[in-house]
């Protein structure tokens, strides 16, 4: 039986679809089975960035309204044998075009067969983030370590946790700039996992590769050498259950490295 | 044989005024009957006389609002007295629950986020942050033991004694009962240590150390507890 995942953060452009794809693909090169959900819908992207844009036939709408079976709508990623999956979202429905009761039974439906589904949700709190929720096990929140989107995290972080099924939040860090945080320009990490108050399961550096490898249709995750890869990479493993330390964002002064070590190995 | 008459008003001098004790025995025609022939027989009243105020005292009995003004109208019928209280030793459930829920210093452990609102009637006791756009709202007094970056309404029903407190106060609202204080636009990183917020007589919401609470609200010592 496996587990659902949503990937939700409120605010928009933080990177959650990014995640997503890059999560999924780590997952799947540590051999488990995967199936990505986009929620998204009449926005959808995450099939640019997985690169599976051209061969959307069926989507979630017409699975949830029975005019195709699960199987007729999941594109397969060809760098797997048969691990990674992505049920894409229709662009020209809307959100409510999807009911939470449905999203439930579609999730319950396809959990025996994966180990892992993660959902991708829509910016916002109306409907679209309602679905994505609704059948979700566990929720990671990404957020980056700026004031709006921190407190679009905490808005969120509200919401799951009135959601009895759902686990805890996690945290996803994203985009922290090395430079700026030596500067004490952006919030730094012990700040938003302590305005948070939630367990913090990776930060993510930024990097330009990451648009580079979006428009190149693969994930960045596959580049063995990047530092974001490794970060997701990691954060696949931590989700596996294994105790992997954060590794340090390049680039900073030693006085900060400590104090993130410190910070780790207090958890 | 000497069968003594049962009384069901007794009428009893004190400083200010006088009180009329009601036998909570009786049925509350009899009583309303001997209220009123004892009130005409006993006293004559000049025109020149001062008002005098009347306590009710009606022991264990329970009157309901109907009851209460009946008594009332029976006493103000004599133009010089006007009931200026009635006790009684008997709440109704609601009223008393009422109390408790007032009264009661009510315990979470939790986070208020952005976009909650927590409210409880009595005291709360928060063991946890309040986080920007979230809100905490109390009948009574609150006290926030981790960071106040909220908002919080103490004494919201109109108590200007509730008091705010919080281990580190960055709010970026205080209420006290009807007034509010903004937040200065800037704070200090860390924000100010244990402190305080309470109303003067002025109605201004004041912001100060902890220690000087003491001072202002001596009552929020309750070492009898409860009652």
């Amino acid at each position: 039986m496996g587990e659902a995942i949503v990937i939700t953060s409120g605010k928009g452009g933080v990177g959650k679809t990014t995640t997503s794809a890059n999560l999924g693909t780590s997952l799947a090169l540590l051999g488990k089975k995967v199936c990505l959900i986009d929620t998204d819908i009449g926005l959808r992207n995450l099939d640019v960035i997985m690169g599976l844009e051209n061969r959307i036939i069926y989507d979630l709408v017409d699975v949830v309204e029975g005019r195709c079976k699960i199987h007729q709508a999941l594109i397969k990623d060809k760098h797997f044998e048969d691990l990674l999956y992505l049920l894409p979202a229709p662009q020209n429905s809307d959100k409510s075009a999807v009911n939470e009761e449905q999203m439930k039974k579609l999730i319950s439906d396809m959990k025996p067969d994966y180990d892992y589904i993660l959902i991708d949700c829509p910016a916002g709190i109306e409907q679209g983030f309602r679905n994505a929720i609704a059948g979700a096990d566990k929720a990671i929140i990404v957020t980056t370590a700026e004031r709006p989107a921190v407190r679009d995290a905490d808005r969120i972080i509200g919401l799951l946790e009135k959601e009895e099924q759902i686990e805890p939040p996690q945290l996803i860090i994203n985009r922290i700039r090395g430079h700026l945080l030596h500067e004490d320009e952006e919030m730094d990490i012990d700040g938003v996992t302590d305005f948070l108050k939630i367990d913090l399961i990776g930060v993510i550096p930024d990097d330009d590769q990451v648009i580079v490898a979006a428009n190149k249709k693969e994930p960045i995750a596959y580049n063995p050498d990047n530092r974001v890869s490794l970060a997701y990479r990691n954060i696949a493993r931590r989700i596996l259950g294994e105790s992997v330390p954060l590794s340090p964002i390049g680039g900073e002064p030693k006085g900060f490295m400590s104090k993130l070590k410190k910070f780790f190995s207090v958890r | 044989m000497n069968k003594r008459i049962q009384q069901n008003v007794m009428i009893k001098g004190t400083k200010d005024g006088f009180m009329l004790h009601l036998d909570d025995s009786c049925s509350f025609s009899d009583l309303l009957k001997e209220l009123e022939v004892k009130l005409s027989a006993n006293y004559q009243f000049q025109e020149n006389d001062p008002s005098i105020s009347v306590k009710v005292h009606t022991g264990n009995r329970y009157l309901d609002e109907k009851q209460t003004k009946m008594i009332k109208e029976v006493i103000h019928k004599k133009k010089k007295l006007f009931v200026d209280e009635m006790i009684s030793n008997v709440l109704t459930k609601d009223e008393a629950n009422r109390w408790k829920d007032e009264n009661q210093v009510t315990t979470v452990t939790k986070v208020i986020r952005s976009g909650q609102v927590f409210e409880v009637p009595g005291d709360l006791l928060l063991i946890g942050d309040v986080n920007p756009d979230g809100t905490v709202r109390a009948g009574g007094s609150i006290y926030v033991m981790g960071q106040l970056r909220g908002i919080a309404h103490a004494g919201y029903m109109g108590n200007n004694e509730a008091i705010i407190a919080a281990s580190v106060m960055k709010p970026a609202q205080l209420r006290i009962a009807g007034q509010v204080n903004l937040s200065p636009d800037e704070y200090t990183k860390w924000g100010h240590d244990l402190e305080c917020a309470f109303m003067d007589e002025e109605e201004n919401i004041i912001i100060d150390k902890l220690q000087v609470l003491k001072k202002y609200r001596p009552n929020l010592n309750r070492l009898e507890g409860g009652l």
